[in-house]
């Protein structure tokens, strides 16, 4: 789960550079550039869950 | 923009990274006060160590992938533009003149901003990071981590193109090193925290954490003050060599970090009362550090009221951050790396876009420091938690339970921080 997590943090960032290069217009730039971030932040979450499931199983 | 300087600018500049270590000198004495007795000694060789391995592996390859504006660099061309990723030449800063000109101060900078990077990890790692995996991993990041992130934000690399190329006000700025010193270090710190797993006793079977209090708060709070200038200097340095500001504005750049540290410090110490009853000592200075941090970023861009502000925000969120960390997340993070530098350092480039709005181009500013922050968490994260495991994998970075049972002073120096220092039972029962 930690790997998926990291790959989906990385996923996140490549939609933020692609929305930079892909589009002009502000709107929808900064729509993509939100979407991006909101993947990493999905992949942030899978990394953190993963860690606390190996705590919880080392105590 | 990487303009040429003055003699004003280059005799300040030159004064203003003298002072430099001292931020590197403050952030080791505060980490030393937040650990245990038994390895405070430990804590101070780590960071003098890790210093230097940091400013011999960046004078081999670091400066050399970091570069300069002025230098040439590698650039993969997307839809016309160029992406310039990576800078080329000058290993061991040969062909580079040390004469004084701006790349030549870059490069001295850099090889003290990537000591100041290195040693914040040891503030999460403290009393159980062996000291020979701690100079591995700074070869780690000193190599490879800073050096690619910091050429993309001051190298003229494409964090920093991004407003001449996409239109996104003057590019990703970042004149103190929030981002590139301050959020990489403290991004590995979590790295190094999750790898290393809590001390011995932190966590009982429930998951409760228990308080493993520092051993000298004096320590802690001179390391604040002498921070301070360490930070004005790295500051007014950063703001001089890469956004090309007026030596008359070296003074807007001083009161700034001053007034964003001592808001950091209020909002820690006021919050700690109203929830305690009491302020708390590390707690306010974990504050402080968190508004040099966070104001480090926009430093020359953002009047001293948004200064403060910045300030207070980080000193609230820091002091709020290091329980959720440790309370929640299970964190095991004795200095409070995590959340004074990263949370802070990210909080600090967001905020040039909020506070430098009007001046820096309006919302394609803040566009840009969120594709700073995101590259950071999205990136670098990935990248320095991966190149760490990997390390880990062939040298365990833990010390032996014999090691953190002794304290690290004695297992891995053979002496301790205070050999003379007994403790006389009958001073508290006899009279």
């Amino acid at each position: 789960m930690r790997l998926a997590g990291f790959l989906i943090s990385v996923a996140g960032w490549t939609i933020v550079l692609t929305a930079v290069v892909l589009f002009s217009l502000p709107a929808l730039r900064t729509g993509f550039v939100l979407a991006g971030v909101a993947v990493e932040a999905l992949g942030w979450v899978l990394v953190i869950r993963s860690h606390l499931g190996t705590r919880r199983g080392a105590a | 923009m990487h303009p040429m300087l003055s003699s004003t600018a280059a005799a300040l500049c030159v004064f203003s990274i003298l002072l430099v270590p001292l931020a590197v000198a403050g952030l080791a004495l505060i980490y030393s006060g937040l650990g245990r007795s038994r390895s405070a000694a430990h804590t101070m060789m780590a960071s003098l160590c890790v210093m230097a391995v940091a400013a011999v592996v960046y004078f081999i390859c670091g400066f050399a992938w970091q570069g300069y504006g002025s230098l040439p660099g590698h650039a993969i061309a997307f839809r016309g533009k160029p992406w310039n990723w990576i800078s080329t030449g000058h290993y061991f800063l040969r062909g580079l003149a040390l004469d004084g000109s701006p790349a030549s101060l870059a490069a001295w900078l850099g090889m003290l901003s990537v000591g100041l990077a290195a040693i914040i990890p040891l503030g999460s790692g403290a009393e159980r990071w062996k000291l020979r995996a701690c100079c591995a991993s700074t070869v780690v990041l000193a190599g490879w981590t800073y050096p690619l992130f910091a050429h993309w934000v001051w190298g003229g690399g494409w964090l920093a193109q991004l407003g001449a190329d996409y239109g996104l006000g003057r590019g990703f700025v970042d004149a103190g090193g929030a981002s590139a010193i301050q959020a990489v270090g403290g991004l590995t710190a979590l790295s190094i925290a999750w790898i290393l797993g809590p001390r011995r006793g932190k966590y009982a079977a429930g998951g409760m954490p228990a308080a493993l209090p520092g051993h000298n708060v004096v320590l802690v709070l001179v390391g604040c003050l002498v921070a301070l200038p360490g930070w004005t200097g790295l500051n007014a340095a950063g703001s001089l060599l890469f956004l090309g500001i007026e030596p008359s504005r070296v003074a807007v750049v001083a009161i700034n970090t001053l007034l964003a540290a001592s808001a950091g410090a209020l909002a820690a110490a006021g919050m700690t009362l109203s929830r305690f009853g009491k302020p708390d000592a590390s707690l306010t200075a974990n504050g402080w550090v968190s508004g040099l941090v966070a104001g480090s970023a926009g430093c020359a861009l953002v009047t001293p009221l948004a200064a403060a502000f910045i300030g207070l925000v980080a000193g609230a969120l820091a002091t709020l951050s290091v329980e959720w960390f440790e309370a929640r997340l299970g964190v095991d993070d004795p200095g409070g790396a995590v959340s004074v530098h990263a949370v802070a350092g990210i909080w600090g480039v967001m905020a040039v876009g909020l506070f430098a709005r009007a001046a820096q181009g309006g919302a394609g500013q803040w566009l840009a420091q969120l594709v700073g922050v995101a590259t950071l968490l999205g990136f670098v994260f990935p990248l320095t938690y991966g190149l760490n495991r990997l390390l880990n994998r062939f040298y365990p970075y833990r010390v032996e339970p014999e090691g953190e049972r002794q304290g690290m002073d004695l297992y891995e120096l053979g002496a301790g921080a205070y050999p003379e220092f007994i403790t006389h039972t009958d001073e508290f029962t006899l009279g």
